[in-house]
């Protein structure tokens, strides 16, 4: 195998005396699409969150196309930051600017890119999301799913080697689930390596290469789609497994 | 009825000493823009150090505002115009007046802004830091606009309150607005300059005050 895009080695985070990952190993190849699943509290956030230092990790190294991202000082993480995208399941775009305003800030005070060719370039992303005849509207004035894509825009903007998704749908009504995954469908086949946290089993088996189970801060079980969803082979899988469909 | 009149409401001698008041008005609105100015930055800062993670600068942030806030304005103009010559430290009145309300507003500025600030979510700051802007781009192009917009009414109104401060000037001998209608009382042995200058309070600070309140009942809504 090449080397892979995101690579996670021994990852440990706790915070204080409460151990919330231990021992995290994980490859994500260019151009796949990982699905990491497990009951709430496991940790997937917080590993999710440790890919770009939202969350400082307690030891362990995080590589992003083999440049490791945890020891390095604050001003080569704010490039590298640039690199990892990350899709909130809040959305969190910023309420006082305008839809095209949102994916600009970034390109022009982070990458330094001037100001027409960002504008150019974030109308090209909210034209992929769907959403270019939206771009001087703003961000209230959306739906849940169209402000979940214009924060994918907005992340895709920065032109990132890695997207990382904290259960993008999760917050959305049922009805607009769709446009946002079929917009995280549209990336995946465009080759953008992808680390997706979301529980839309469905989805996972129609688009994920390969599926994690977490639990206890530790990956449990992994494997191609139908057969962790299919024949489970941990217990832990099975039980949890069996939960949610319930 | 008739010496009320001549006594408070006389045209003559408002007309007369408008232009001394108007003088007054003048040093009122430039220790207001000094003051203000000032204790918005100074605010500023003070807030940032309170919401600080390092210990070492959250703590005397903290405790100076704390200082600021609980001693008396008055009292420190006077220790500052009065007190700090013992020092050899003598300044203008105008500069004590402006250091002494620079430093108490300040404090309470820092506590409008530390509201504002953490009134701002989180995930707008993690949203922003993902994106790889700095720690200041965050603060500056995503945090502040919003907390200040959440406070507004309360910048507002304790900016009104500076305004009726600077009118304190008048204990160090600054001819500012109060101090010039005083002098004007004196001069003319009529009360009307007072009420012309309360009237010119009222008129610059009410529309204020409106604005204030009309913000504040929009927020709730
Ligand atoms: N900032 C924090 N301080 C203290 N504990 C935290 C913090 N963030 C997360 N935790 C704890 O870490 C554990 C893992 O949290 P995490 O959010 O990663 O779980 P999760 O798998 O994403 O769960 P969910 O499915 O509910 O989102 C939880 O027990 C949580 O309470
Ligand atoms: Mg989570």
């Amino acid at each position: 195998m090449s080397r892979p895009m995101l690579e996670i080695v021994a990852l440990e985070k706790s915070f204080g005396d409460l151990k919330v990952l231990r021992d995290i190993n994980l490859r994500v190849a260019t151009g796949e699409m990982v699905f990491v699943i497990g009951p709430s509290g496991s940790g997937k956030s917080t590993m999710l969150r440790c890919c770009n230092r939202l969350e400082e990790p307690t030891s362990g190294a995080i590589l992003i196309d083999g440049k490791d991202i945890v020891g390095c000082s604050s001003s080569a993480l704010n490039r590298m930051r640039l690199e990892v995208g990350m899709v909130f399941q809040g959305f969190h775009l910023y309420p006082h600017m305008n839809v095209v305003a949102n994916v600009m800030l970034a390109q022009i005070k982070a990458l330094k890119r001037p100001k027409d060719e960002a504008r150019e370039r974030a109308l090209a992303m909210l034209d992929r999301v769907g959403l270019r005849h939206r771009a001087e509207t703003m961000p209230t004035q959306l739906s849940g799913g169209q402000q979940q894509r214009v924060a994918i825009a907005r992340a895709l903007a920065l032109d990132p080697k890695v997207m990382l998704f904290d259960e993008p749908t999760s917050a959305l009504d049922p009805e607009l689930v769709g446009s946002v995954l079929a917009v995280m469908k549209d990336l995946k086949d465009s080759g953008m390596t992808m680390l997706v946290v979301s529980h839309e089993m469905g989805f996972a088996r129609e688009a994920a290469d390969r599926v994690v189970f977490m639990d206890g801060g530790l990956v449990v079980e992994e494997g191609p789609p139908e057969q962790i969803f299919a024949n489970p082979k941990a217990e832990r899988t099975q039980a949890f497994l069996s939960r949610v469909r319930a | 009825m008739q010496d009320f009149i001549r006594l408070f409401f006389n045209l003559e001698v408002m007309a007369q000493t408008l232009p001394l008041l108007m003088q007054g008005l003048w040093m009122t609105a430039k220790l207001c823009a000094a003051v203000i100015g000032l204790g918005l930055v100074g605010g500023l800062f003070l807030a940032l150090g309170a919401l600080s993670h390092r210990r070492w600068l959250r703590w005397p942030a903290f405790a100076l505002i704390d200082f600021l806030r609980a001693l008396p304005p008055l009292v420190l103009l006077i220790f500052i115009y009065s007190g700090l010559p013992f020092a050899g430290l003598a300044i203008s009145p105008f500069a004590a007046v402006a250091v002494a309300f620079f430093l108490n507003n300040s404090a309470y500025y820092a506590e409008i802004y530390r509201a504002g600030i953490q009134s701002v979510p989180t995930g707008q700051t993690e949203a922003a830091r993902a994106c790889g802007l700095t720690t200041g781009q965050t603060l500056a192009h995503v945090v502040l606009p919003q907390a200040v917009r959440n406070v507004l009414p309360d910048l507002l109104s304790n900016t009104v309150e500076v305004v009726k401060l600077t009118s304190l000037a008048s204990v160090v001998s600054l001819a500012e607005l109060l101090y010039s209608a005083n002098m004007a009382r004196s001069l003319t042995y009529n009360a009307s300059p007072l009420v012309l200058a309360a009237l010119v309070y009222l008129v610059l600070l009410w529309p204020l005050v409106r604005l204030v309140s009309r913000y504040q009942r929009r927020l709730a809504a």
